[in-house]
């Protein structure tokens, strides 16, 4: 049987972003659904064991299952249905119906706000073009990270990290502490991807080798991956001849970066080409009037706490807007200026603060984040692409905006 | 006692060497005072919070992920592990329950980071043999 429902918010997705949008929702006074293919909330978090998250958040240090168990507890006094192991068979954003299948049987949920927060995707081993076998032993770090956090599995006994991004780093120590042999760590750049912290506590403890500007230029294996073959690679990532030498190893892990999860979606909402995420104003309002999205799927956040934060904005303004109250204002657009290139958000709303999340195109020893039409700056020293600079504009000042119709956002 | 260091208090990352002369230190390379407090506490006795998981029998999960709510000796972390390999406990197991009263000689306990509830008491089913 069908189950026909009536929801106000309807959320998409219960991970950090998805968990702070249905309590920010509920503390509103309306009803609100929460959708998760997962048998429990929590998203990424649950495998992300490790601490240091929190800080902005809760202003306290915490492991990520209890960054989640935060979020899980304050749910449970709140008026959220959560729908485990539910899945989106399909979805009219405009008129905001939703078919569901879960394992108590098929929903068809009309909502009067939606919000999207579908988090991200490993970049996949397919799109890194590396040439030679295709055997078992080769997967992303998040995928390593879920075997051995949460199910009790151990993928490699002699394994190499592709990539010098956070996860890679997090994964060399967590494997190094369960037995695994970590060879080394390899980052195709000629600087590290994840935090000086990580190269420090995950690397260097472990005495576990960084070799920068060098990448993995073959793969063999039959059923097993058996060998890589790694060059050093010049500043166009091409390899330089002669550098190649082969190391045997039962596990390459991947750890090349997160894409916003869209597809599903991005025929209704558009979405940014260099965040690859959904586009957003600061009141996390898509393209799309009553559809919002907040998370990883805008744009790939550094900190769990700003996607938590922007979450608890978009179940405030869905809340509002089920209920037909008209929260937004006036709206421009922002433009990148130089030297950045994730960005958020595309639009600016005059009836909301302005929280703009950068990342830099490259380090910079020195700069200057210039919000031009606005004539504020802000000074910055040794920003790397991995950290994010976040800036917020009280609405009061937004003003000024109204006479340009529009914001440039650019570092110097 | 001699060595390098990478500051990790801030972005910056200073590489901060430290000498010891007699019994006075000299530190030098860090911009700033939090730097030299860093570097003497990592060459006397680096410090770091440990968090793993261990097994969990009769609950809805294999594992449940746990941590020492203070850091602790990094030199002893190896052995550490291996003890606590061997360990598993029973469910259900709530978030912030010590695990492990004393895991480092030193009062350090192993608290629990994840709630893990029973498993309906299938695992207790004996099988016809």
């Amino acid at each position: 049987m069908l189950k026909r429902e009536k929801t106000d918010v309807l959320v998409i997705g219960g991970g950090a972003a998805g968990m702070a949008c249905a309590l920010s929702a509920a503390k509103e006074g309306v009803y609100v659904t929460l959708l998760e293919r997962e048998s429990s909330v929590g998203g990424v978090l649950n495998q992300c064991i490790h601490n240091g998250f929190g800080l902005q958040f809760y202003h306290q240090e915490l492991t990520g299952p209890e960054f989640a168990s935060r979020l899980i507890d304050d749910m449970n006094m709140e008026n959220v249905k959560i729908i485990s192991q539910s899945y989106v068979r399909d979805i009219d954003v405009r008129k905001r119906v939703a078919q569901v299948l879960s394992p108590d049987g098929a929903y068809e949920i009309q909502a009067g706000a939606l919000v999207i927060s579908t988090g991200a995707r490993e970049r996949p081993f397919g799109s890194l073009l590396i040439p030679g076998d295709r055997p078992a032993g080769v997967m992303p770090a998040g995928v390593a990270q879920r075997y051995v956090n949460l199910e009790n599995r151990i993928p490699a006994r002699k394994a190499m990290i592709l990539g010098s991004g956070d996860i890679g780093l997090i994964m060399a120590r967590r494997l190094t502490l369960e037995g695994v042999e970590v060879v080394s760590v390899l980052e195709r750049m000629s600087y590290p991807g994840g935090l000086t912290r990580n190269i420090v506590q995950c690397l260097e403890d472990f005495d576990i080798p960084l070799h920068l500007s060098t990448t993995v230029t073959g793969i063999s294996g039959d059923g097993r991956l058996r060998s890589v073959e790694i060059s050093k690679v010049d500043e166009n990532f091409t390899p330089v001849p002669g550098t190649s030498r082969t190391i045997d190893v039962d596990a390459l892990i991947l750890s090349a970066g997160l894409l916003p999860q869209v597809e599903d979606f991005s025929d209704d909402l558009e979405v940014d080409p260099m965040n690859r995420g959904f586009l957003v104003s600061n009141t996390c309002e898509s393209s799309t009037e009553g559809v919002f999205a907040a998370g990883n799927n805008v744009a790939i956040f550094d900190l769990v706490d700003y996607v938590a934060a922007e979450g608890w904005i978009a179940g405030r303004h869905a809340a509002l807007f089920s209920r037909g109250v008209n929260t937004s204002g006036d709206r421009v657009p922002v433009f990148r200026g130089k030297n950045i290139s994730v960005l958020v958000p595309g639009i600016v709303d005059m009836e909301e603060h302005l929280r703009l999340y950068i990342r830099l195109r490259k380090p910079m020893e020195k700069g200057v984040v210039v919000l031009k039409e606005l004539k504020i700056e802000k000074k910055f020293s040794y920003g790397v692409p991995s950290e994010m600079i976040q800036l917020v504009v009280n609405r009061d000042k937004l003003q000024p905006l109204m006479n340009y119709g529009k914001l440039t956002v650019e570092v110097q | 006692m001699e060595g390098h260091i990478t500051c990790v208090i801030c972005p910056v990352g200073c590489k901060v060497s430290v000498r010891k002369e007699g019994v006075q230190y000299t530190i030098e390379g860090n911009r700033c005072a939090r730097g030299e407090e860093y570097a003497r506490n990592e060459l006397m006795m680096p410090k770091r919070i440990l968090t793993t998981s261990i097994g969990v029998s009769n609950g809805t999960l294999p594992l449940v992920s746990v941590k020492t709510p203070r850091p602790i000796d990094r030199a002893r972390i190896k052995e550490i592990m291996k003890e606590i390999k061997n360990l598993s406990i029973a469910a259900p197991v709530a978030v912030g329950d010590t695990v492990v009263e004393d895991i480092d000689g030193e009062g350090t306990p192993l608290l629990a980071t994840r709630a893990v509830s029973c498993n309906g008491g299938r695992e207790k089913t004996t099988l016809p043999t």
